[in-house]
């Protein structure tokens, strides 16, 4: 999979790779695989990757001198890239609990939509979401694959608070609210897991390229899952998944 | 041990921040003004990256448990030691019992308190800094306790003045560089960036600087993709927002500027009402 990728300067100790701007599962494997290859380079000067929906960006650790000369070796690694079918990824089944006490948006989108509530749910947990990224606040998960019957508008007037592990609806998108924040999407349920822990290594369980699906819970086994998750003993269901 | 008598208007505890967490959606947070903190640390003999105090517009008062050094840079805030007043930018001999405090705010927006060693305040991936939701505490507060190095009789110590210059606090100029989507913009659009002066809102904190003069903007958003510190962003309305220290790591809006890393030192000693000329520097 060749892409034609731009590359440009972002600040005097970045390079911006970008893909055609279109949101692509594609795509964001070939991201992965560009920034998993140049890691296992290990090129000394280079301390961060961040990838977005159809983006990379390389953070050096100094003041990159020669922007032609790191583009020209960035271009080979792109080049030497093999296809590759033994990625590995995850997939994530989350809990979510779509009690009207949490999702207090459903009614809402049960009218705009014509849609009873337990449809609204049914087509929210029959996909399977591509992990895109993580961004806007420390672990909340850019999902792609939201159903086009579910796409709503975000609210005019973003609400100031909105618990953590909300599920929420915003445009064509939908996430879980890793933290309590202000917030303008539409929300249709709770999760009781914890998307982001600063404690571990590794704070999040998800990364780019898994996918998640949820799966609905009662109120009792939402707060069953709540008590394990707060005791650190919760395992969530997850599968490996090839290729 | 210190303990903090008065937090101040907005005190925090910060290093260089959070490097290689971006990709968890984690801000760097760290310093805002790193040239001051950094200038502190070193006249200690400090490793860049100790964690010191940072505080916005009005200062602590603190109270020293043992005897050590102390050095405060950045924003003249009119520093005592004991109702004494004290130079800044120079090593200071600090014992058990003593308290410092400041006074009135003269000149810049951020004053830095470098303690000889560094704060030795909670670590969470690899950083000092005060992040909420990531590190237990946002900001500081009344009565918090951190500890500190008890300082040896006679440690090596420099004992110069540096001399700062006053540029830092009073130019107007900010250089950048063209962002990501600097080329999206209009021939009158590029021009109006560099031809009028911009004015610090008052929507302005450690996330980011709104600027008060809208930009008429026909720029769609973009799909989300990554932003830095020093990013300029513009919003649907017009609106120009430079991001700083503890931005967020993604973000929709195009990309029109990128500040170079000093100017984003500079733009941590602006505050509302302060005026920013934009300049375009690089060929890239």
């Amino acid at each position: 999979m060749a892409f034609n990728l731009t590359y440009k300067p972002f600040g005097e100790r970045a390079i911006l790779v970008e893909w055609p701007a279109i949101i692509d599962a594609e795509i964001l494997k070939d991201i992965i695989q560009f920034k998993t290859t140049i890691s296992d380079n290990s090129v000394k000067s280079i301390v961060e990757l961040k990838i977005a929906y159809n983006s990379l960006l390389i953070i050096y650790d100094s003041v990159c001198r020669n922007f032609e000369n790191e583009v020209s070796m960035l271009k080979n690694i792109y080049k030497s890239l093999q296809l590759n079918n033994d990625t590995v990824s995850v997939l994530w089944k989350i809990p979510v609990c779509y009690d009207v006490a949490f999702g207090v948006d459903l009614e809402a989108i049960s009218e705009e939509k014509k849609l009873s509530k337990e449809a609204i749910i049914k087509c929210h947990t029959e996909v399977e979401y591509t992990v895109y990224f993580i961004g806007f606040l420390p672990g909340f998960l850019y999902l792609g694959g939201l159903d086009v019957l579910l796409h709503m508008p975000r609210k005019a007037t973003p609400r100031l608070r909105i618990e953590k592990g909300a599920v929420a609806i915003g445009g064509n998108q939908t996430g879980v609210y890793p933290a309590e924040s202000p917030g303008g999407w539409n929300i249709i349920g709770n999760s009781p897991v914890s998307f982001f822990n600063p404690k571990l290594n590794v704070p999040c369980f998800a990364k780019a390229g898994d996918r998640i699906v949820f799966k609905q819970v009662s109120l009792i086994e939402y707060q069953d899952i709540k008590a394990l998750v707060d005791a650190g003993l919760y395992q969530m269901e997850s599968e490996v998944l090839h290729g | 041990m210190v303990k903090v008598l008065k937090s101040g208007m907005y005190s925090s505890v910060q290093d260089l921040g959070r490097m290689g967490f971006q990709q968890y959606g984690v801000p760097y947070s760290g310093v805002m003004d790193v040239y001051s903190a950094s200038l502190a640390n070193h006249i200690l003999g400090n490793n860049t990256n100790d964690a010191v105090i940072e505080m916005t517009i009005t200062g602590i008062s603190l109270r020293f448990d043992c005897d050590t050094r102390i050095c405060i840079s950045g924003a003249t805030m009119a520093p005592e030691l004991n109702n004494q007043a004290i130079q800044m930018n120079k090593s200071i001999q600090v014992s058990a019992g003593d308290v410092l405090s400041f006074g009135k705010l003269a000149k810049g927006f951020r004053c830095y308190l470098a303690v000889f060693g560094g704060f030795k305040t909670e670590e969470v991936m690899g950083s000092r800094s005060m992040y909420n939701g990531v590190t237990s505490q946002s900001k500081i507060s009344k009565n918090d306790v951190f500890l500190i190095n008890e300082m040896n009789s006679f440690t090596v110590s420099n004992n110069a003045l540096v001399k700062v210059k006053d540029e830092h606090f009073l130019s107007h100029r900010i250089d950048v560089y063209k962002g990501p989507e600097f080329d999206f913009l209009s021939k009158n659009q590029q021009e109006f960036l560099f031809q009028n002066s911009f004015t610090v809102s008052k929507d302005n904190n450690r996330m980011a600087y709104q600027l008060s003069e809208p930009l008429e903007n026909n720029l769609e958003p973009i799909i989300t993709s990554a932003v830095l510190p020093g990013t300029v962003q513009l919003t649907p309305s017009g609106k120009l927002i430079v991001l700083m220290r503890d931005c967020q790591t993604t973000g929709g809006y195009p990309r029109v500027l990128q500040l170079k890393e000093s100017a984003i030192n500079r733009m941590a000693q602006k505050f509302t009402g302060s005026f920013i000329d934009f300049k375009l520097v690089g060929s890239r």
